[in-house]
């Protein structure tokens, strides 16, 4: 896999004349030198299509078909209810297993796009008679949809530099980590499709703004409609459009195919994105939509001012006029503006957009946010791992980009900044960052590697001419001289130049292919191990204990758990949760935190009031599993203190630190999380040498080895300790 | 718990007793009740006597209603000839005879030949119940032991006289709470003793209840599906659909995994831990999953006899609890399907491949390839039969199902059962035709796509400039084809020069000359329209130079190697001296690499248009 990745871009650039000395066989056919290089590119492509899906398949191969993660198991759920019961019902579902007492509207409270994608194409497997599974479409659905983004960065390439950079940026983004990460086979969530729909949101706008032409600037409409129903990631194309245009207008680039193409796609898109439920009127209604609004009025009056001048054709005149009707034209705009943020029409912005702006917003205002490992601040070892050579040549691709500017190349700049910044911010926000990454980048190796193959080929050129000249005169060797031939050596540092360019893009094959099989695809559910004798050793406990709930607990039985796990044990277990990963009741949260930080008496009660049956608790310390729930539990204090007050950090912590083992906070030692994680560990001896209750995961021996359950029993432990449920008693009789 | 419907049932009856047929006389019975799993199996050796005058063709067996229910198998033979016959089964069948207690239910095995006056015969009578041993009690903890409760009676119920008899239980071992000491049982070792009991009237019954330890998982299937496909490309795929429960004590107080892994004599002694399949031999691509994924716990074992799949479900099953999953495996086609007088029969048995399983409903589906006609089935004991079809890959009017259902099925089930169908070898050809021919339409439109004209509006600018383009394209492409043609006609009468320069035959390179010639003149002859056409469209504005250029070099590149070619003939006609010959030429031969290379800039130029 790795040896084809590396070998397809240094063929990219199309070498029009040296093909036919490559391939003799292909002369013979007589194909022309354009054909020839459209076969190229065809099979080259066709390669990159594959190796983008195949190399997604690494989780499938090594584990099985399944789905990945937390929030895949949701929208599998959804999927799978959207098969069997139809569209209209999946609109309407109110989801009574979820954020019990709640409940949960589905229809309104998701972007059903990925959902509707993978019933689409079962449905339409299932029409053409191949009776696969719901769920082999699900895990199939991210690697199929990274295929195809090749195929439009391929494109987007072409349109913004020329098909060798095309062809480049196909192969790169084909095998980049920051996007395998969110699209192996199994990882079946929005980012899979979403990333697809941003890039060919952007492609078809940029097509527009390069053509002018309505229909491009509609499909782009369209494709910015496919992307709002997939992932609320849509809020950068909102905001990025509008600054590009902004960007244009005032480097004078004003045009009226920039005005056609944003107007059509701005209300067009606008109007399709009202009919998804949970964005319905936010496009006039919320403050992070505002900045394109005000851009489609501007260009209103960009455009009308374009018209006065040339009607009054009086510079003078004109001024005057200009200055009247800007002031007018801002005046009204702020004016509006205040009124809406005034009278509550317009929101504000929501605190997920705070935390992107500034990142150290999540973390003194929502720990909900900043509790999640995947909205951290980014590392350089993380951009390093997932961009590998490209975060060297992406500075090459913007000097290049610079060099040549044009309005697709500023756009490609702007998309790159923008998304590196937020990648910067937020680990998982890589993923957005890196279509831009592989453009840019491949418009640096695009461009290097034609100039040098520019160089070979202008010799290439002439030595056939000498040659074919001494074949067929009799004596021609003293008219060589005649050409003026390039140095010697500047054609070895190209041959050189190249190589080292052949090697750098081999190593980043070998890089992507070794961290997608390393890093990218384990499904986190099952976890993998060596053993002592170097066997695989799988602790499968998550779906040993979901799939206990399923068949050894009433039907209505409500579980509490962490949210990180409410979403597998719906799917999986199939039973009504308290929380899940949806947040959107922080309260809510907050009372499931103050349960499990609470003594177990007085979570007794709340769990009464919330008529939870059993509670889950993940533990890893029999294993060594280091995100547990112990691990988690400063966050389950924050979130529940910062909702109800009696829960107090530092009463957990000891000098503001954070143990479980003799010298760890009282509270902490007997609150209904350390009970429950650690009910009966005290027998146990983990490892060898080490004293029982030794907790492998944290490396220290417990501090309460003698726990005792008043109000819950233990229910079911799974073989590797890691979840352990409880059931809570009955209240006892009074009399 | 110890009901007293026993009593009551013994004094009805007691009533009916003197109704009871006498032409038959049970001289001996030896019953063999083997209770050391939770399938209750009865084996009675039962020596019949004709004590009547008429030919006996039929013996009747009593059973009580409340066995008779969990009734799963009754099997009666005898064996052929003394000691170690083969043995021969009797057909059995339920009967309603008149004037009998109704508190029992009625068997009768139909003799071969009937039993003549004063003739005994040995019968083996071998009864199967299910559930019919009661945990008791009801629930336990996870260390308790497991202790049932099972009730029969100490005298053969017949409707003949029974002469002498005797009864035997095999317990598991372990410890027995109780049993019924009246009359005259004893324990040996794990075997309780009744009897031996003489001259019995006719519907004798007395109750015997047996209260002992069972630490066997009691495994139901409380539904399994097992789905036989047959694929004539060579294999056949089964796939069975368990839902399992434990029907023993119920557990009470949680499960705790610290006692079951560490104090394992203590931890859930009754739980299942692992169930072993025995499949056939040759089993190949077997799966164990179930709802949400493949479950990782399960060995394989094979060798030319069977296959073992060990399997152990995901968590140990405690009683009261439930799980269900899904096994599947493919056997090759050749070992389980004959063809016989142009019928086709697949021969497969109809239980389950796992010891010790009761199922409650069980039912059977065959999936017969698409096409398959005239199905029907042969199965040894009664089911519920219907038809369906199912959908599977490329399926257009679906294959044919035959479903059998059978309820309380013990392994002693897991016969072989047949099903005949006749099916035409030829249908195995449409489905990969039908791909074939998809993929063929798929190109095809592809290829319509090409050539066809997509565009609405005909008469547009752009449209028709496209049009002219393309026109002007494929004249283009015509120019250089027959420039091609005259650069290798040139090539012709360069290596002519040189064969002169080497064999010096004058006549022959003047023939290659003509023969140029003409060619050359033919081809000038054909570039004339096309050069016409260009120079009159607007679309080849501005790549009208640059042909014309190229045509005018290449008839300069055409004349000067004419007048080289001349030059050389005439010189060796003059039998000129090699350098003479190369002073000459030299002029035109200069000209002449300098042409050539314009002419293939030019080419590359117009190529890369």
């Amino acid at each position: 896999m790795g040896a084809k990745a590396g070998s397809s871009p240094p063929v990219v650039p199309p070498p029009a004349s040296s093909a036919t000395s490559f391939f003799p066989s292909i002369n013979g056919l007589k194909l022309k030198t354009k054909q020839q290089e459209l076969l190229i590119r065809v099979s080259i492509l066709a390669l990159v299509y594959v190796l983008a899906f195949a190399i997604r398949l690494f989780s499938v191969l090594r584990y099985e078909s399944m789905i990945h993660e937390f929030d895949p198991y949701f929208n599998y759920r959804t999927t799978l209810f959207l098969t069997e019961k139809g569209f209209y019902e999946f609109w309407n579902w109110f989801d009574f297993e979820s954020w019990y007492p709640l409940g949960r509207i589905i229809g309104g409270t998701l972007y059903p796009g990925l959902m509707v994608t993978a019933a689409l194409i079962y449905w339409t497997l299932h029409f053409l008679r191949f009776a696969v599974h719901i769920r082999e479409v699900c895990v199939l659905t991210a690697p199929f949809f990274a295929s195809n983004t090749t195929i439009v960065a391929y494109f987007f390439g072409k349109e913004i530099w020329d098909s060798g950079a095309g062809l480049v940026a196909a192969a790169l983004i084909a095998i980049c980590p920051g996007y395998i990460s969110r699209s192996v086979a199994g990882s079946y969530d929005n980012e899979g499709v979403a990333i697809f729909a941003l890039l060919l949101t952007f492609y078809l706008f940029v097509k527009a703004v390069n053509t002018g032409s309505l229909a491009w600037a509609l499909a782009s409409a369209f494709g910015y409609f496919y992307m709002v129903s997939a992932w609320g990631g849509y809020v950068f194309i909102i905001n990025l459009v509008p600054l590009y245009v902004l960007v244009l207008l005032v480097t004078g680039r004003y045009s009226m195919r920039l005005y056609i193409a944003y107007n059509c796609m701005y209300v067009l898109g606008m109007l399709l994105a009202m009919q998804i439920r949970f964005v319905g009127f936010q496009h006039v209604q919320s403050g992070e939509h505002m900045a394109a609004m005000g851009v489609f009025f501007l260009l209103q009056v960009f455009y009308f001012l374009d018209w006065v001048k040339f009607t009054l054709n009086d510079p003078k005149l004109f001024y005057s006029f200009l200055r009247i009707a800007l002031t007018c034209a801002i005046s009204v705009g702020s004016l509006a503006l205040g009124v809406g943020m005034a009278t509550g029409y317009i929101s504000p912005w929501t605190g997920r957009f705070y935390s992107l702006l500034d990142p150290t917003y999540a973390k003194d205002h929502i720990p909900i946010i900043a509790s999640v490992s995947e909205h951290q601040p980014t590392a350089w070892s993380s951009f390093m791992f997932d961009f590998h050579i490209l975060l060297f040549l992406f500075p090459a691709g913007l000097y290049f980009c610079f060099k040549r500017l044009s309005d697709a190349t500023i756009f490609i700049v702007m998309y790159g900044l923008t998304s590196m910044y937020f990648a910067g911010v937020m680990v998982r926000l890589i993923l957005v960052a890196a279509p831009a990454v592989c453009l840019i980048s491949s418009i640096a190796v695009s461009a290097t590697l034609k100039n040098l193959t520019m160089l070979i080929r202008a010799k290439n050129n002439a030595t056939p001419m000498g040659s074919s000249k001494g074949t067929a005169s009799l004596k021609a060797s003293a008219k060589a001289s005649s050409f003026d031939q390039p140095l010697p050596y500047q054609r070895n540092v190209a041959i050189a130049l190249l190589l080292g360019a052949f090697y750098l893009l081999s190593r980043y094959a070998i890089h992507c292919t070794w961290v997608t099989s390393e890093a990218y695809s384990s499904p986190s559910i099952v976890l993998a191990a060596r053993g002592a004798h170097g066997g695989r050793v799988i602790f499968d406990d998550y779906r040993e204990a979901y799939f206990w709930l399923r068949k050894n607990t009433p039907a209505d039985a409500k579980i509490m758990s962490w949210w990180d796990y409410g979403y597998q044990i719906t799917a999986m277990g199939n039973r009504t949760v308290i929380v899940d990963n949806n947040t959107w009741n922080n309260t809510h949260i907050a009372t499931v935190g103050r349960a499990m930080s609470s003594y177990e008496d007085e979570a007794y009660d709340i769990m009464k009031s919330l008529d939870v049956d059993y509670v889950l608790v993940v533990f890893g310390g029999v294993t060594g599993y280091s995100s547990d729930d112990i691990n988690k539990f400063l966050w389950m204090v924050r979130i529940g203190g910062g909702v109800f007050p009696v829960i107090k950090e530092p009463e957990y912590l000891v000098n503001g630190e954070y143990r479980v083992d003799k010298g760890a906070a009282p509270k902490m030692l007997n609150c209904l999380m350390y009970k429950l994680c650690y009910y009966r560990f005290g027998e146990v001896t983990t490892e060898y040498g080490k004293p029982p209750g030794y907790d492998r995961a944290r490396g220290v021996e417990i501090g309460n080895k003698d726990v005792k359950l008043e109000y819950l029993e233990e229910a079911f432990t799974t073989s590797n300790w890691i979840i352990r449920i409880y059931k809570v008693k009955p209240p006892k009789n009074r009399w | 718990m110890r009901k007293v419907f026993a009593c009551a049932l013994f004094l009805l009856l007691a009533t009916w007793m003197t109704t009871a047929r006498s032409d038959l006389v049970i001289s001996k019975v030896d019953r063999r009740i083997d209770l050391t799993s939770h399938i209750v199996r009865v084996l009675s050796t039962l020596k019949v006597e004709n004590a009547g005058r008429v030919v006996v063709s039929e013996i009747l067996l009593a059973i009580p209603n409340m066995q008779a229910k969990n009734l799963a198998n009754l099997k009666a033979f005898y064996n052929e000839g003394k000691g170690k016959g083969s043995a021969i089964n009797l057909p059995v069948a339920e009967v309603h005879p008149e004037g009998m207690p109704r508190e029992l239910s009625f068997y009768s095995i139909s003799l071969h030949e009937g039993l003549e006056k004063g003739k005994s015969l040995t019968v083996n009578v071998l009864t199967i119940f299910t559930h019919s041993l009661q945990p008791f009690p009801e629930e336990i903890s996870q260390s308790d032991v497991q202790l049932v409760v099972y009730q029969d009676s100490a005298y053969y119920v017949s409707p003949y006289e029974v002469k002498s008899q005797s009864l035997n239980v095999l317990l598991p071992g372990g410890r027995v709470e109780s049993y019924t000491k009246h009359p005259s049982g004893k324990l040996v070792d794990s075997e309780i003793k009744y009897g031996p009991y003489e001259k019995l009237p006719p519907f004798s019954y007395s109750p015997i209840v047996l209260h002992f330890e069972n630490n066997n998982p009691f495994v139901v299937a409380q539904e399994l599906v097992r789905e036989i496909e047959v694929s004539h490309w060579g294999s056949i795929q089964i796939t069975e659909h368990y839902n399992l429960a434990h029907k023993g004590a119920t557990n009470k107080g949680g499960f705790s995994r610290l006692d079951y892994q560490s104090r394992s004599y203590m931890g859930g002694r009754s739980s299942l831990r692992q169930l072993i399949a025995r499949l056939p031999p040759r089993a190949h691509s077997i799966y164990y999953r179930d709802d949400i994924g493949n479950i990782s716990t399960s060995h394989l074992w094979g060798d030319s006899r069977k296959t073992q799949l060990e399997i152990e479900p995901r968590f140990p099953i405690f009683g009261g609890w439930r799980t269900s999953f899904t096994i599947g495996y493919s056997l090759p086609l050749q070992d389980f399907l004959f063809v016989s007088e142009g019928n086709r029969f697949l021969n497969i048995t109809f239980g389950c491949p796992m010891d010790e399983v009761v199922i409650d409903d069980l039912i059977v589906k065959v999936v017969l390839p698409e096409g398959s006609k005239e199905v029907s089935v042969s199965v040894p004991f009664h089911t519920k039969q219907w038809h369906e079809t199912k959908y599977s890959h490329l399926d257009i009017i679906g294959r044919p199902v035959v479903a059998l259902e059978k309820h309380n099925v013990v392994p002693e089930h897991n016969t072989y059962f047949q099903v005949h169908y006749k099916f035409n070898n030829l249908s195995l050809l449409w489905e990969p035709l039908m791909l074939i021919s998809g993929f063929l339409l798929l190109f095809v439109a592809c290829i319509a796509y090409m050539h066809a004209d997509m565009s609405i509006s005909k008469s547009s600018a752009s449209y028709i400039a496209k049009l002219q383009w393309d026109e002007v394209q494929a004249t283009v492409q015509q120019v250089q084809n027959v420039i091609r043609r005259c650069l290798s006609a040139h090539e012709k009468l360069e290596t002519s020069l040189q064969d002169l320069s080497r064999t010096g035959d004058v006549q022959s390179c003047k023939a290659t000359r003509k023969i140029a010639d003409g060619l050359l003149k033919e081809l000038s002859k054909e570039l004339k329209p096309l050069m016409g056409f260009l120079q009159s469209s607007p679309q080849a504005a501005q790549i009208w130079p640059k042909v014309e250029e190229l045509v005018a070099k290449e008839k300069e590149m055409q004349e000067k190697l004419m007048q080289k070619h001349v030059a050389v003939v005439d010189c060796f006609e003059k039998k000129y001296s090699g350098r003479e010959i190369e002073n000459r030429v030299a002029p035109y031969q200069q000209k002449l690499s300098a042409l050539k290379q314009d002419v293939d800039d030019l080419l590359d130029y117009i190529d890369e248009i």
